[in-house]
């Protein structure tokens, strides 16, 4: 699909002569897709870099994008897929700045005429094709590293174990509890329990939509394990409707105490440990 | 089998790794939550759901399920059906005990998830491997 020596030569003189014209254009057609969604000025900018990317290498003779000295044109390429797919515009309205070109070839192609029209035309064609398949892949390799960026992200964040008081901290578990996750939390969990020296550990259940054998069995393996490091565990957020399955299911969380609601278990640790909480009396003067 | 009336068309699911279970979940509760279960009732249909696909993706080497919305005239209902061309169960009753399990886990999957619905059957051989059929009427 790559351009001859003379079909580039013609592409870089199209190009090159009507530099402003091109330009112009290009950005009109975008500008009517992207519904202004950005600037004028910066896709005039990015039309721009296009535009003498494509003619620099159509001047160099032939054009092949999968070869060497097409570099800088995969790098225009790459770079403006990589900013649209961020920006969040979808795939079509990406390549569809590159399918433009095509349009204003075609009127610049008419307008000189020239025995060689047509062929100049379906070979020009045939680049934009290949220039816009370019994009559209690379615009999805952004969007999957996006993706991939956002579950490791999504893993992190929701294994946070967080210190409630002075000896007590918490780990309030979101979601799905698979063996991943479950690693991941136990592991977090017992260090926590290491660097702060903690002898209360309180593991909420409230933000897990289903309790199974699996999860019970990954909470009760979390529990023995601090247990065996010397620090006691609570289980909360166990609604009415988990309680009634755990029954039902005939899960035993034998001697672990266990609460409804986080505040609940933070209240019993607090007795345990003698704290006493009590509301501020209004001091009056006798 | 229920004598249950099938109300639109039921949704399958392949069970093919842990994500797949997850799926099922979602599936169960979309479609419990469709029929008007209580809380209590879409928990335990979806603990089961979980209990009995996770059971097929282990034991019985992946297989498929399918939910469907059933009515007997008087109430409504979510029926799944998992179905596995795994080994069988070997001795059912000892499978149902609370407690024994072969795979390391807690025991109470295939029992526990036999109180969690309001119908239970099972078929098994080693040549066809396992179909189990659950279903939770609405009250």
């Amino acid at each position: 699909m790559a351009l001859n020596a003379e079909e580039s030569g013609r592409l870089a003189a199209l190009l090159g002569g009507h530099a402003e014209q091109v330009t112009a254009r290009w950005t009109e057609i975008v500008t009517g897709s992207l519904r202004g969604r950005l600037s004028q000025a910066e896709l005039r900018r990015q039309v721009q870099d296009l535009h003498s990317a494509i003619a620099t290498t159509a001047g160099q003779g032939v054009v092949d994008l999968s070869a060497e000295s097409s570099g800088e044109l995969r790098a225009a390429l790459t770079e403006l897929s990589r900013g649209r797919a961020r920006q969040g515009f979808s795939a079509s309205e990406t390549t569809i700045s590159i399918f433009a070109l095509k349009d204003v070839l075609a009127e610049l192609v008419q307008k000189d005429g020239g025995t060689n029209a047509l062929h100049d035309y379906i070979a020009f064609s045939k680049l934009v094709d290949e220039l816009g398949l370019f994009t559209f892949e690379s615009f999805v390799r952004t969007r999957e590293s996006l993706i991939a960026d956002q579950a490791e992200q999504l893993l992190e964040l929701s294994t946070p174990v967080v210190k409630l008081w002075e000896g007590v901290v918490a780990v309030p578990l979101v979601g799905t509890l698979d063996s991943a996750r479950a690693q991941v939390v136990m592991e977090r969990l017992l260090q926590t329990l290491v660097d702060t020296g903690s002898p209360y550990a309180i593991i909420d259940i409230t933000g897990v939509p289903a309790v199974d054998t699996q999860v019970a069995q990954h909470i009760l393996k979390t529990v023995v394990a601090a247990r065996l490091m010397g620090a006691d565990c609570i289980i909360s957020g166990i609604r009415p409707q988990i309680a009634q399955t755990i029954v039902a299911l005939g899960i035993e969380f034998g001697d672990i105490a266990t609460k409804a609601s986080l505040a609940d278990a933070l209240r019993h640790v607090l007795r345990l440990t003698g704290v006493e909480t009590a509301r501020r009396q209004p001091r009056r003067d006798v | 089998m229920t004598t249950g009336v099938d109300l639109g068309q039921p949704q399958a699911q392949a069970i093919r790794s842990d994500e797949d279970v997850v799926r099922v979940r979602q599936l169960v509760r979309s479609v419990a939550v469709a029929v008007k279960l209580s809380l209590v009732d879409q928990t335990k249909v979806v603990t089961a759901a979980s209990e009995l696909a996770r059971n097929t993706l282990v034991y019985g080497g992946g297989g498929s399920v399918e939910v469907v919305i059933v009515d007997n005239g008087r109430r409504k209902g979510v029926q799944i059906v998992f179905a596995d061309s795994g080994p069988g169960i070997p001795d059912l009753d000892l499978a149902l005990t609370d407690g024994y399990t072969t795979g390391g886990g807690l025991g109470l999957g295939l029992s526990g998830a036999r109180r969690l619905v309001d119908e239970f059957e099972i078929e098994t051989s080693a040549e066809t491997g396992t179909r189990i059929t659950v279903t939770k009427w609405s009250r």
